[in-house]
């Protein structure tokens, strides 16, 4: 228990009557936890979430269930399935109880497989960037807000150029500079390069939000009484930082989390939509789009399974990032 | 205000020399020679040593950046021909001064920056003022259950959603494109519109969202409550004073909005085929055509670090107990 703000137990335990048998006493997680389960718009969304997730681990499995593959071009190989411009024959995209979302103009792929596989890829390059960017931010934030003085400011200032560049654009420009980086310009990027870079792009120019959210936050709790009462009896800056700053900084970063992971989604998205993310052959949710921009005119469904998809996806994690933070701090109420 | 203007525009050199010295020793000092990216996939060692001695690439990466910063002020020449004073050097890809093509495409990404800030600035904030005064009413729930599904779209499949419907479908306008406001202001509105309208969508989410909870924060501020006592109508009460209040962190955001849109959007132009800055930047990566992406980079970076010196210089106008110093 570090922050007396945020531990009722306490509160009742300095009261003068005897606590009745019924009065448990209970970890910060445990009361977040029960306020969470209330909370039916979280609960719903959580469960989104969690289907996608699964949806994106379990890809090979629907596929094998589903008996097709996301490569194969089902399209050219059976005549009737697409007309002579290369559209599916059937009403509504091609679907039918063989091809339940469809399928891809052209090629003449199913669009079921390559939506899962292409969430998989999205989502793996989005949550690893993730990942990386709330490391890398606590760590810097932390950093800065405890030590203070020379450090924080070289930091902000390391912080404020790396703002200073424009996202999206540098998002574009940097991708090939570093594929260029790990392959000659006259071989092909092999798939997993490229996934290293979008990570690796995404992380450099992702991480220093929260850095700075996290650095006013430790600024204001360095202060407080408790952090003064472990540091008077003689606790290590280590084991203040882990012990007593980042208890209370749980709710600010898993809020960012919940934020930061759809925004890098729609990012990578947005990357393989222009074309400089992840190419053909591999399914990618982004590149779902470009085909659905070039097919527009003539198949309007295919757009929709992985705009839909996407759309049910962020309004899912938007809403759970409102709920994890009104069950961790139920005095920020919308 | 004046010394205030003179700290931040040398504050703004530096973050704007660093950015450049970083982009073009990422470009041009990596492991792989910018020549051979320029050349392609069927070089010969000949064409390479003409490429190499045209860009002046024998010479070591800082005199490179140094003779690329002096020719932006000075102009400079090279083996094609003499570059003059904003020199950024030629394309790779089309042989062409790059200061040309940029400037021929900015009005594209000015003309659409500007209006879909117009739309989403007044439909935005308005959305978030009425939803700050009806609120808890079935109103305020509504806007709020739309910014949060308009804060989820993507471009990427609005863009479509709506060429497909409004332009083949219902035929109620043309493909989007631009026309300069000076040759037809006509025909440069219908273009950019539906372009204006997509960008529009995101922010307009997020600004209304913003504005609401300021103004909600900022009636329950005490000078509100004391201009409440004063007797001032509700309305004098509601636009002069809390909305006074609300609009110091609405113009924060806005500026850097802005300042990242004239950076080009990418994901816009390239949805609806515009060609401003945004989509050169892809055109150029597709071609690694570093010396016009080194300029857009530049570009772009100047606009935002631009637009946060205005930002802090209009705060102090907008809420007069913030001070320059």
């Amino acid at each position: 228990m570090t922050s007396p703000a945020q531990s009722p137990v306490v509160a009742t335990d300095m009261e003068p009557v005897v606590p009745t048998a019924d009065l448990v006493g209970r970890s910060p997680g445990q009361l977040m936890w029960r306020r969470f389960k209330r909370d039916r718009a979280g609960v719903v969304s959580a469960v989104i979430v969690v289907f996608f997730f699964l949806v994106a681990i379990a890809a090979p499995l629907i596929s094998k269930l589903y008996g097709k593959n996301p490569t194969e071009t089902y399209g050219l190989d059976d005549n009737g399935l697409l007309n002579q411009f290369g559209y599916p024959v059937a009403p509504n995209g091609g679907i039918s109880g063989r091809f339940w979302f469809g399928l891809e103009p052209t090629l003449g792929r199913d669009v079921l497989t390559q939506l899962v596989y292409g969430i998989r890829t999205s989502l793996l390059i989005a949550a690893i960037a993730t990942l990386l960017c709330v490391v890398t931010g606590v760590l810097i934030g932390v950093t800065a807000g405890y030590l203070g003085g020379r450090t924080d400011y070289f930091l902000g200032r390391f912080i404020d150029l790396l703002l200073a560049f424009p996202q999206q654009l540098s998002f574009v420009a940097f991708t090939p500079v570093v594929y260029s980086m790990f392959v000659s310009p006259e071989k092909e990027t092999p798939t997993y390069l490229r996934v290293i870079t979008l990570i690796l792009v995404l992380w450099v120019l992702g991480w220093m939000g929260i850095a700075r959210l996290l650095r006013g936050q430790v600024l204001s709790l360095r202060e407080r009484e408790f952090v003064e009462a472990a540091r008077v009896t003689g606790a290590s800056p280590w084991r203040i930082i882990t012990k007593e700053l980042l208890p209370n900084l749980w709710t600010p970063i898993l809020v960012q989390t919940t934020l930061m992971l759809p925004a890098l989604v729609t990012a990578e998205a947005g990357l393989s939509f222009i074309g400089v993310g992840i190419v053909e052959p591999t399914p990618d949710w982004g590149r779902m789009f470009a085909n659905g921009a070039k097919y527009y005119e003539s198949d309007i469904t295919y757009i929709f399974f992985p705009g839909l998809a996407m759309i049910v996806f962020v309004v899912a994690f938007n809403l759970l990032g409102d709920s994890v933070r009104d069950a961790f701090d139920p005095r920020t109420k919308r | 205000m004046l010394r205030f203007l003179l700290r931040r525009t040398l504050g703004a050199l530096v973050i704007i020399l660093l950015i450049s010295a970083i982009t073009f020793f990422l470009f041009f000092a990596l492991p792989s020679d910018p020549a051979r990216m320029s050349c392609g996939k069927n070089c010969t060692p000949d064409a390479l040593a003409v490429i190499h001695k045209n860009l002046g690439l024998d010479w070591p990466v800082p005199v490179q950046y140094w003779h690329y910063m002096v020719g932006i002020f000075a102009g400079r020449d090279l083996s094609v021909g003499h570059c003059p004073a904003p020199c950024f050097g030629y394309s790779f890809s089309n042989q062409q001064p790059v200061w040309g093509t940029i400037t021929d495409r900015f009005p594209t990404t000015l003309s659409l920056t500007i209006g879909s800030a117009v739309v989403f600035l007044t439909v935005g904030v308005g959305i978030g003022m009425i939803a700050a005064a009806y609120r808890g009413t079935w109103l305020d729930k509504f806007f709020s259950s739309l910014s949060l599904i308009g804060n989820s779209l993507q471009i990427y499949f609005v863009g479509v959603i709506a060429l497909a419907v409004l332009v083949t479908k219902l035929k109620w306008a043309d493909n989007p494109a631009y026309y300069p406001f000076t040759d037809n202001p006509w025909k440069w509105f219908t273009g950019l519109l539906i372009p204006w309208l997509v960008l529009s969508i995101i922010f307009i989410a997020n600004y209304s969202r913003m504005t609401r909870s300021q103004m909600i924060e900022q009636l329950s501020e005490d000078h509100v409550r004391t201009a409440r006592a004063k007797g001032l109508s509700g309305r004098t009460v509601f636009f002069r004073y809390a909305w006074r209040g609300a609009l110091a962190p609405i113009v924060t955001i806005f500026g850097i909005d802005l300042g990242s849109l004239f950076g080009g959007a990418i994901i816009t132009e390239f949805t609806f085929s515009l060609h401003g800055l945004g989509r050169l930047a892809v055109d150029s990566v597709n071609q690694t055509d570093l010396p016009t992406l080194m300029a857009v980079m530049l570009v772009g970076c100047t606009a935002i670090v631009l637009a946060n010196i205005v930002v802090d210089a209009a705060y102090a106008f907008i809420d007069p107990r913030v001070r320059l110093a």
